[in-house]
């Protein structure tokens, strides 16, 4: 077992990926001599020379359009797109192209292109540099979508959409990068695509993925002091979403809040209620409670707290399910 | 102005139309495109040019004194137009969703896809059904997409030609992503043959990002990919001129490597341009841009309307240069083909339309439950309890026959 940020996580399991596989690259802009913006790549240009570290123009549809060709030709790319407001310029070529080429070709060819996008906010910085648009992504059939929480599976789970067949989009919480963690190199987590019980409880469930995975465990901790047992579940994969677990779950807490930074409105936790409703009505002791960002753009740095769920965004959340 | 008697609209139309339309149709101002094969049938047995300050001879790409050779170009020819022609007739008796007409640029493409080589590949937009022909795929599975039996239609790896692209543009990324992967695959094994990738688009095409950015990564890897602009002059119903102020060709300067323009209704060039070309990027030398300048002789697809936006008056002008009479001017001239040959080809081409037709016609909807298969490679729950809903779902309605 390793300490190690998820940073750092990320960038063993690329050099695992580039080592295991001859015919997988990296491509981005910034991720050769720099290491990328924020260094996950460093140093592996120097090992794996130019050929495999694609230091690519500043062009996003590019690096997604490419990726795609090199693909086609039995590649394995995995690019990185600087921050999440700048995957748009790609938006194209990820929701009409990348998703579909399996359905267009019936089924003859794939897409196993990966791409990482440091996501959310907490950083501290500009427009652009802080959104989570995870639902957009998670509309288009065709992809997959994941994001880590903790270092152990920051290793594993780039190594296991790298070898996935289908076209893997790997948010990364980006103001957990430097967040550490007890890594097992030898035993890789299992599904990427499944929820993990993260801690368990009796009286409510909170559903979180990627940054606020640490926010909703602070919150179950808090909690507890009140009395309450809560389960957190880290819900790991956007697309598919692992609605056994979070149902299983819910069936013996009876209560569910489900907790992301992007916006509620037509976001992941909209889905999650509506399908938890469907799937466990009847044991629902209180509606399925969001906890989101509002509809505005990502607000200025200097207001972000008050914007991003907190703890006792979550602790208000769970008043209100037990007050029905 | 003795126009008071005129709609104002309607001559404003004329006026706009007039305007925009090339001053010299078969160069383009600023450029000369490269042609063996005159307008009048005559064939010039040489061709050089200076393209990026190089001097390029294209004579050992002519394959003007190759007999057999120029009857089958025309024989490719003359088939895809009578593919296109059975095509808009099936469109037109409801039996295509939609079609697109490639009539007047016949030889940019069967020029330029019998310049390839079968290790190359070929990323076409939606139009290049006379490269399809030439690269050996079934005329029939073109017409699955149109149909609306499949989004795609053929093994784009049995034939190295990549699906249909409906974005504009796209493929052309895909395209040199494609050669990058070649140039990897090389310098891992020197002893592979060596090969190409072709981007086809349009003039309008050539307005999108993806065709920048794809010039762009080309130029900077040295990718070769060959990009393949059929500069057919209208965008649905905009000029080309609304696209570019110079000739298309002229961008590749701005990239760091060759533009040509050729005579896209110039078989024997289009090949000899394309040859070079895809030679030069399989030695390493990096991408070329050619510029085929043609003419759509018909709609932008068949919901289309061109007499709303063009004039009947520039078709007519178009006629003389149709690519079919020139060369079949050429091989008559020239004793390479009489009468009988193109008697058995016409024979030969109706056999096929009405081959084409039977199966076109016994093409059947799949059932949309065998879609649910293809959108994931691996298992995904959502897509298998969509399925399993779906399955019984419909066998709900057993007893009532098939849910229509």
């Amino acid at each position: 077992m390793a300490t190690m940020t998820i940073a750092k996580a990320i960038n063993e399991g690329l050099r695992a990926s580039l080592e295991n596989d001859p015919k997988t690259l990296l491509m981005g802009e910034d991720i050769g001599e720099l290491g990328g913006v924020y260094r996950v790549t460093d140093g592996l240009k120097k090992d794996f020379g130019a050929l495999r570290v694609v230091d690519s123009p500043l062009a996003e549809s590019g690096i997604i359009g490419t990726a795609i060709g090199l693909a086609l030709r039995g590649y394995r790319p995995i690019c990185e797109i600087q921050f999440d407001g700048f995957v748009f310029p790609g938006f194209n070529q990820i929701t009409t192209q990348l998703a579909k080429l399996r359905t267009r070709s019936d089924g003859m060819l794939s897409a196993p292109v990966v791409i990482r996008i440091p996501y959310g906010g907490g950083i501290g910085s500009v427009e652009h540099h802080s959104e989570s648009p995870e639902a957009l992504f998670a509309h288009t059939a065709g992809l997959r979508i994941i994001t880590p929480s903790n270092a152990q599976d920051a290793y594993w789970m780039i190594q296991q959409a790298v070898t996935c067949e289908d076209p893997v989009i790997v948010f990364e919480p980006k103001r957990r990068y430097w967040l550490k963690g007890e890594v097992d190199t030898s035993a890789p987590v299992g599904d990427p695509f499944s929820a993990h019980v993260l801690r368990s409880g009796t009286d409510a469930t909170i559903v979180a993925y990627g940054p606020l995975v640490p926010v909703a465990l602070a919150a179950a901790a808090a909690a507890e002091e009140d009395g309450r047992s809560v389960e957190v579940i880290d819900l790991r994969s956007i697309s598919p979403i692992d609605f056994d677990t979070v149902t299983e779950s819910v069936t013996r807490t009876g209560r569910l809040i489900v907790a992301h930074e992007a916006p509620t409105f037509g976001g992941i936790g909209g889905e999650i209620a509506a399908r938890i409703s469907e799937r466990a009505f009847l044991s629902l002791e209180a509606p399925v409670i969001r906890v989101g960002g509002f509809h505005m753009p990502y607000p200025v740095a200097r207001v972000e707290e008050q914007y991003l769920p907190d703890i006792d965004r979550i602790l208000e959340a769970l008043d209100r399910a037990f007050a029905y | 102005m003795n126009s008071s008697r005129l709609p104002a609209a309607e001559f404003e139309a004329e006026e706009v139309v007039r305007a925009t339309l090339p001053a010299e149709p078969d160069g383009g101002p600023g450029a000369v495109a490269l042609q063996v094969l005159a307008a009048d049938g005559t064939l010039a047995r040489g061709l050089t040019a200076t393209i990026a300050g190089e001097h390029v001879d294209f004579s050992p790409y002519l394959a003007a004194d190759d007999a057999g050779h120029l009857r089958s170009l025309y024989r490719d020819m003359f088939l895809i137009r009578r593919f296109d022609q059975e095509s808009t007739a099936l469109q037109r008796q409801g039996q295509l969703a939609l079609w697109v007409p490639l009539t007047g640029q016949e030889a940019a493409q069967i020029g330029s896809g019998r310049a390839l080589a079968p290790q190359d590949y070929a990323f076409p937009t939606y139009r290049e059904h006379g490269v399809a022909l030439t690269r050996g795929v079934e005329l029939s599975d073109i017409l699955r997409l149109f149909r609306g039996v499949t989004n795609g239609g053929w093994d784009p790896r049995e034939r190295n030609f990549h699906l249909y692209t409906l974005v504009l543009a796209a493929q052309s990324l895909h395209a040199v992503g494609y050669a990058m992967g070649i140039q990897r695959d090389q310098l891992a094994d020197p002893s592979l043959p060596r090969a190409a990738s072709i981007a086809y688009f349009g003039d309008g095409a050539s307005s999108e990002g993806d065709i920048h950015e794809s010039m762009v990564f080309a130029a900077s890897f040295d990718a070769p990919v060959v990009f393949f602009c059929q500069n057919n002059q209208w965008a649905i119903s905009v000029p080309s001129s609304v696209q570019a102020k110079v000739p298309l060709a002229q961008r590749a300067e701005g990239y760091g490597f060759p533009g040509v323009r050729v005579d896209g209704n110039d078989v024997v060039a289009v090949e000899a341009v394309t040859r070079w070309a895809l030679e030069r990027a399989r030695s390493g030398r990096g991408p070329v841009l050619i510029e085929a300048y043609t003419y759509r002789m018909s709609a932008h697809t068949t919901a289309d309307d061109p007499t709303k936006y063009r004039l009947t008056q520039d078709e007519q002008e178009w006629q003389p240069r149709d690519p079919l009479i020139r060369l079949e001017t050429y091989l008559r001239a020239a004793g390479l083909a009489d009468d009988a040959f193109f008697e058995d080809l016409g024979a030969e081409a109706a056999t096929m339309a009405a081959d084409l037709r039977q199966v076109v016609l016994a093409m059947t909807a799949p059932d949309l439950e065998s879609r649910f298969a293809a959108v994931y490679a691996e298992p995904h729950p959502l897509v298998q309890e969509e399925l399993r809903f779906f399955q019984q779902y419909e066998a709900g309605f057993a007893d009532e026959g098939k849910h229509a």
